[in-house]
């Protein structure tokens, strides 16, 4: 360990704005991109399921249509 | 000799892949990430001339020289996609051009807060920096190209054309340092033989720089199956695999409905 202790550590010297700020954004950024790749692909599964079953909706209709008729 | 890459051009098959590789990369980012950024924050010791603000070179040196090597494996996926015409090669193109734009900004953000302090600006108008600036517009050209036309295999050329000729920025960027006088500092670690860096502030950088490595080909595998989906949304295995995946998630959904 560099640091003396915690406090030591978290003031970097007298450039904690600088570096934690660059730590900060960095992972902010990581996980920003990583969680909306996870969201869109979630997005993107539900709306093929949806499709799917206006799909089968719209040919029970016509079936029923038909045999009605 | 390439045979065995063909099936991969099937969209099925990249998709496998891609599932098959992403928790090794996940668990590989997520460890080097741990260990690299304590070490480097914590353990490695001061710089006798900039003191604790070196330490942001842990996460400065690795995305900046991964925001070229994205940039170079952007532009092979779209050679690839050019010459023997593979969707899938546009596809991971575009997969890694959002990732590559996050290490690019990674790089020039934290080279800005390590520039205040050491240079008292936080950007000059200099090669490296601007150099690294024009990779960052590259890759917002490439996705912006890409969105822009409706027909994606269309897209995909325009947008392969323009990352080609983009690869004339990375030898720039690279050498800029030795071409142009700069604020920059040259090369640290690319001159294997004799690396001007303790081996002590070397070992978490390297660290770092796999486990940057390991999150662009996670993120990329996810975003890669995204792409994958989005185009084969009307094929029956993509049908059945969101039936599957979202299984659980359907059934809280009815049960909620009342059995709908």
């Amino acid at each position: 360990m560099q640091f003396e202790s915690l406090a030591d550590f978290i003031n970097m010297g007298g450039y904690a704005f600088y570096v934690w700020l660059s730590f900060g954004v960095t992972f902010a950024a990581m996980a920003i991109i990583a969680i909306q790749s996870f969201i869109k692909h979630r997005n993107l599964l539900r709306q093929v399921v949806v499709e799917q079953e206006r799909k089968a909706r719209i040919k029970q209709a016509r079936q029923q249509q038909q045999d009605s008729m | 000799m390439w045979k065995w890459l063909h099936p991969y051009a099937k969209t099925e098959r990249a998709y496998q892949l891609c599932l098959t590789l992403q928790p090794w990369f996940w668990v590989g980012a997520l460890v080097c990430l741990s260990i690299g950024t304590v070490w480097g924050l914590a353990f490695a010791p001061q710089d006798y001339q900039q003191g604790d603000s070196f330490r942001i070179i842990y996460i400065h040196v690795p995305s900046a020289i991964l925001s070229m090597g994205t940039y170079v494996a952007m532009a092979i996926a779209a050679l690839v996609g050019m010459v023997w015409q593979w969707r899938t090669a546009y596809m991971s193109m575009i997969a890694m051009a959002p990732i590559g734009a996050v290490m690019t900004f990674i790089a020039l953000f934290t080279g800005a807060a390590w520039g205040k302090p050491m240079w008292g600006a936080w950007w000059v108008w200099d090669a490296r920096l601007t150099s690294e600036l024009i990779l960052l517009f590259l890759y917002v050209g490439v996705i912006a190209l890409y969105g822009a036309f409706e027909d994606k295999q269309q897209a995909g050329k325009a947008a392969g054309v323009m990352a080609l000729v983009g690869v004339v920025n990375i030898p720039i960027i690279h050498y800029s340092v030795e071409w142009w006088n700069t604020l920059h500092q040259g090369a640290t670690i690319s001159k294997f033989d004799n690396p001007s860096i303790a081996p002590e502030m070397l070992w978490p950088l390297l660290i770092n720089l796999l486990g940057f490595a390991f999150f662009i080909g996670a993120v990329t595998t996810v975003r890669l199956r995204n792409e994958i989906v989005l185009r084969e949304l009307h094929r029956p295995w993509v049908q059945a695999l969101a039936i599957s995946q979202l299984a659980s998630k359907q059934q809280v959904n009815h049960s909620v409905k009342g059995g709908n």
